[in-house]
């Protein structure tokens, strides 16, 4: 076996300095070569422990030797048989805690760019004419509530299996959070939209503007639509609030409004747009998740001179992506780690003035195994800030599940589903991505929509 | 893409559109708005749905021209369609059945009062329409409601038409007793200088209020908060948990800072429209 070497080949990137003023992709892709070289680190282990940490089990030496020998259809089927959205997770998928975290190459070097890969292979078919069709086999339609990556992916799977599927989405546009949530920069809507044309082109028909729980309800999808299953991928949406005072000034912001503002509504190009936001010099994002990261980048790019992240714990207990994490550092986000908010100032005409804050020590792990953050007292101060944005979390939008008899619900408002297939309380009805994990990631979403396809399909077939 | 069927200007700024929109005309409720979009790359603006007919499958709304999403949509004729109209949202106002009700409507919230008031009379509530408007040629809707409920009383500020003075005046006096009476309920719908007002009025007498309150909302569906209302000091979402309230447990001061937020924006886009209007004009 040749020897490989120890690195990781580097993403190639685009300059801070440069990127960080706008809205264009960050990271500019592998090259041939360096798809190639990177290909050849692959150890192709017996025992491939990498797909063990993928959650849709990417048959990961496979089709990365298939880049190695310059087959790169052979290498997209692979990928697509068990990830129907490869562009997107080789983006977004938190790979340092999942498939690169288990492969061998960590022992002793840096593990192979799993990720980088699978979008080099994905960015390469995107470039090909697609090759799908409608065809519809089974007399049975299927709903999908939601369009985000569970609905997408469950019903291009149930599309493949032969069956109509209609998607009705709440919003004006496909995609839930790779739409309002995940900036351009981080995943360009070309992709998204080339996802949803392969859809298209599959036959599934995409409904937007239908809240269901709204404009229908559940009930009605079966009774008055004739649809024979149905399956719910509505996220959660619902964005929290800390509860401290001054969070109902001029300049507060929730993430997801922040977020959507600029990403779905764009309001970037404010006034060829017309949906406005304000971002001022300063600009305080509270949080350290992805989300944080996301909106606190955003607000570089849309003019703050100076732009934090405010998270009551430390660095260890942040939630983003290493990539995410790294990319702020290096476009000058500012970092105040163990700092508790306390206040959001008015500035005397209704806006935000500041921030008052409160430094933290860790203590002991707390009921989600981190350190619990312990006040220091005494050690108030006040960051001078224009916008407040909270990215502490989102829970399940309620509104499906309050318009529906015997949809059952956890304590979090998480649907209540079988791990394996999504069945929710109700039969025929599924379940799956956020809605029912709460606030996850792409991939998990896209894996459940896609076992819940196959459960659909087992219950149809099963009734005929 | 909802057509619109037909239109008709009911103030020289306030347009009624009758719209084809048969799921929403299916399910709608009285207080529940629609989410409006009319071009690409256009705002999402919350619109209260003013009646629906369930057997023609349509939707009317009235929509006062004060911005320049609001002037994209009045420019909007029958045969146009609408690039987005999502709904309903919102909770259906809530009042419990047999008492006398009294609808209060100024501007364009005279609108929603229609089905309203339909609904109410229908079973057998007493209804009471109170509408306001600066002078008679600005007042809308009155002879749509006479018919829908059983007493309509129409204030204009100069006393061009019916009592001279405020709605919160002729509210009072029949708080104290006169006309068609004391009211069990009061629903307040219009400017929300006007639904605070209402909310004094029927504070002290201890009238149960409902206020529909119109913050700035972005999707209307619960995803972003920004529709958020201080209501008995909490915080909740006005296109979920919403849009009526409880008047005497609104937060007015802070939800007309919060809808003030964007003036200076709101009249850059105006600036704009008015630009590209008169150059398309010429
Ligand atoms: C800013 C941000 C950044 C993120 N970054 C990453 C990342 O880097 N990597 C990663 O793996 N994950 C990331 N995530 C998480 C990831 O995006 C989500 O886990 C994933 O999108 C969940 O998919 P979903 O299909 O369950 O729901 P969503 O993507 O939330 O989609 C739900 C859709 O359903 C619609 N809907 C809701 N209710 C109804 C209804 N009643 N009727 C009709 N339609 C309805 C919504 O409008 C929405 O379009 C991020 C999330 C956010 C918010
Ligand atoms: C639940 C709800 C129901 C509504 N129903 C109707 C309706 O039936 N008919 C109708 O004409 N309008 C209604 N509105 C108000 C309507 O949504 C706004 O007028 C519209 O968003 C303004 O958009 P614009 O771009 O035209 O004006 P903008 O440029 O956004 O605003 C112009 C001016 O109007 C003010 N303004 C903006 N939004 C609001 C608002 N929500 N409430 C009060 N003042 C505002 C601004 O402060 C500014 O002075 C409703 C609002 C809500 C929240
Ligand atoms: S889908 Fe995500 S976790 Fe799985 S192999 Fe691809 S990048 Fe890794
Ligand atoms: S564990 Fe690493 S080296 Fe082994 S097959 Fe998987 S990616 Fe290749
Ligand atoms: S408008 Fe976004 S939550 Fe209400």
């Amino acid at each position: 076996m040749p020897v490989k070497r120890a690195d990781k080949t580097p993403m190639p990137v685009r300059e801070a300095q440069a990127r960080a003023h706008d809205f264009k992709e960050v990271n500019a892709g592998y090259t041939a070569s360096q798809a190639a070289f990177e290909s050849e680190r692959c150890l192709r282990c017996q025992d491939p422990v990498c797909v063990d940490g993928c959650p849709v089990s990417v048959p990961i030496p496979e089709f990365i030797h298939a880049v190695a020998t310059g087959d790169m259809a052979g290498a997209a089927r692979m990928l697509r048989s068990s990830n129907p959205l490869p562009a997107i997770c080789g983006r977004v998928c938190p790979q340092e805690t999942q498939c690169e975290a288990e492969c061998s190459m960590t022992l002793r070097f840096n593990p192979v760019a799993i990720g980088h890969l699978e979008r080099y292979v994905a960015d390469w078919e995107r470039t090909q004419p697609p090759s799908v069709e409608a065809k519809i086999t089974r007399k049975e339609k299927v709903a999908v509530i939601g369009a985000g990556p569970s609905g997408l992916v469950c019903a291009g799977e149930l599309a493949r299996r032969g069956y109509a599927v209609t998607i009705y989405e709440a919003l004006h546009a496909a995609g839930g959070v790779l739409r309002y949530g995940i900036p351009e920069f981080r995943l360009p809507k070309a992709i998204l939209d080339w996802e949803i044309g392969i859809l298209k082109a599959m036959g599934v028909e995409i409904v937007c503007n239908v809240i269901i729980g709204r404009t229908l309800t559940l009930d009605d999808l079966f009774e008055r639509h004739g649809y024979a299953a149905v399956f719910i991928g509505t996220g959660a949406g619902l964005p929290q609030f800390l509860g401290i005072p001054g969070e109902n000034l001029n300049g507060v912001y929730s993430a997801n409004e922040f977020l959507t503002r600029i990403n779905l509504m764009r309001a970037y190009e404010f006034p060829d747009a017309d949906t406005p936001v304000r971002v001022g010099k300063r600009v305080a994002v509270i949080g350290a998740g992805n989300t944080a990261m996301d909106a606190v980048r955003t607000s570089l790019r849309m003019g703050a001179e100076e732009a934090m992240i405010v998270y009551r714990r430390s660095e260890k207990e942040m939630g983003a992506r290493v990539e995410e994490y790294h990319h702020a550092i290096e476009e000058g986000v500012k970092l105040h780690w163990l700092t508790n908010p306390l206040e959001i100032l008015d500035d005397g005409s209704g806006w935000v003035g500041g921030l008052k804050c409160q430094k933290m020590k860790l203590g002991e792990p707390d009921a989600s195994g981190r350190a619990r953050p312990i006040p220091i007292s005494g050690s108030e101060f006040v960051l001078p800030v224009d916008n407040v944005i909270l990215a502490i979390g989102t829970t399940p939008n309620p509104l499906l599940t309050r318009t529906t008899e015997g949809l059952l619900t956890n304590k979090k408002g998480c649907l209540v589903a079988d791990e394996q297939t999504g069945l929710t309380s109700k039969p025929l009805v599924f379940a799956g991505g956020d809605a029912v994990t709460g606030a996850a990631t792409v991939i998990l979403a896209a894996g459940a929509g896609k076992r819940a396809a196959q459960a659909i399909d087992e219950a149809l077939v099963a009734r005929t | 893409m909802p057509r619109i069927l037909e239109t008709r200007m009911l103030t020289p700024v306030t347009k009624y559109f009758r719209i084809d929109a048969p799921l929403i005309a299916a399910s709608a409720q009285p207080g529940q708005f629609v989410m409006l979009r009319v071009r690409d790359g256009g705002e999402r603006i919350p619109i209260t749905i003013a009646d629906y007919d369930r057997d023609a499958g349509t939707l009317t709304i009235v929509v006062q021209a004060v911005g320049a999403t609001t002037k994209r949509v009045c420019a909007l004729e029958a045969g146009d369609d609408i690039l987005d109209v999502a709904g309903p949202l919102g909770g259906k106002i809530e009042i419990p059945p047999g008492g006398h009700v009294c609808g209060v409507g100024g501007g364009f919230g005279a609108a929603a009062l229609l089905c309203l008031m339909r609904a109410l009379t229908g079973r057998g509530d007493k209804t009471t329409a109170i509408l306001g408007a600066r002078s008679k040629d600005l007042l809308i809707l009155a002879d749509e409601l006479r018919p829908l409920c059983h007493n309509v009383e129409i204030c204009t500020d100069d006393g061009s038409a019916g009592f001279k003075g405020f709605v919160t005046q002729r509210l009072a006096q029949m708080i104290g007793g006169d006309g068609p009476g004391r009211p069990d309920h009061v629903v307040a719908i219009g400017p929300m200088a006007m639904m605070r007002a209402v909310a004094e009025t029927t504070r002290p007498p201890g009238v149960k209020t409902l206020v529909s309150m119109d913050p700035l909302m972005v999707d209307g569906t619960g995803m972003c908060g920004g529709c958020r209302v201080n209501v008995g000091g909490r915080a909740q979402f006005a296109c979920v948990d919403g849009p009526c309230f409880d008047a005497h447990q609104v937060d007015f001061d802070v939800a007309m800072r919060r809808n003030k937020a964007y003036v200076k924006e709101e009249k850059q886009a105006l600036d704009r429209f008015t630009c590209m209007a008169n150059r398309e004009a010429r």
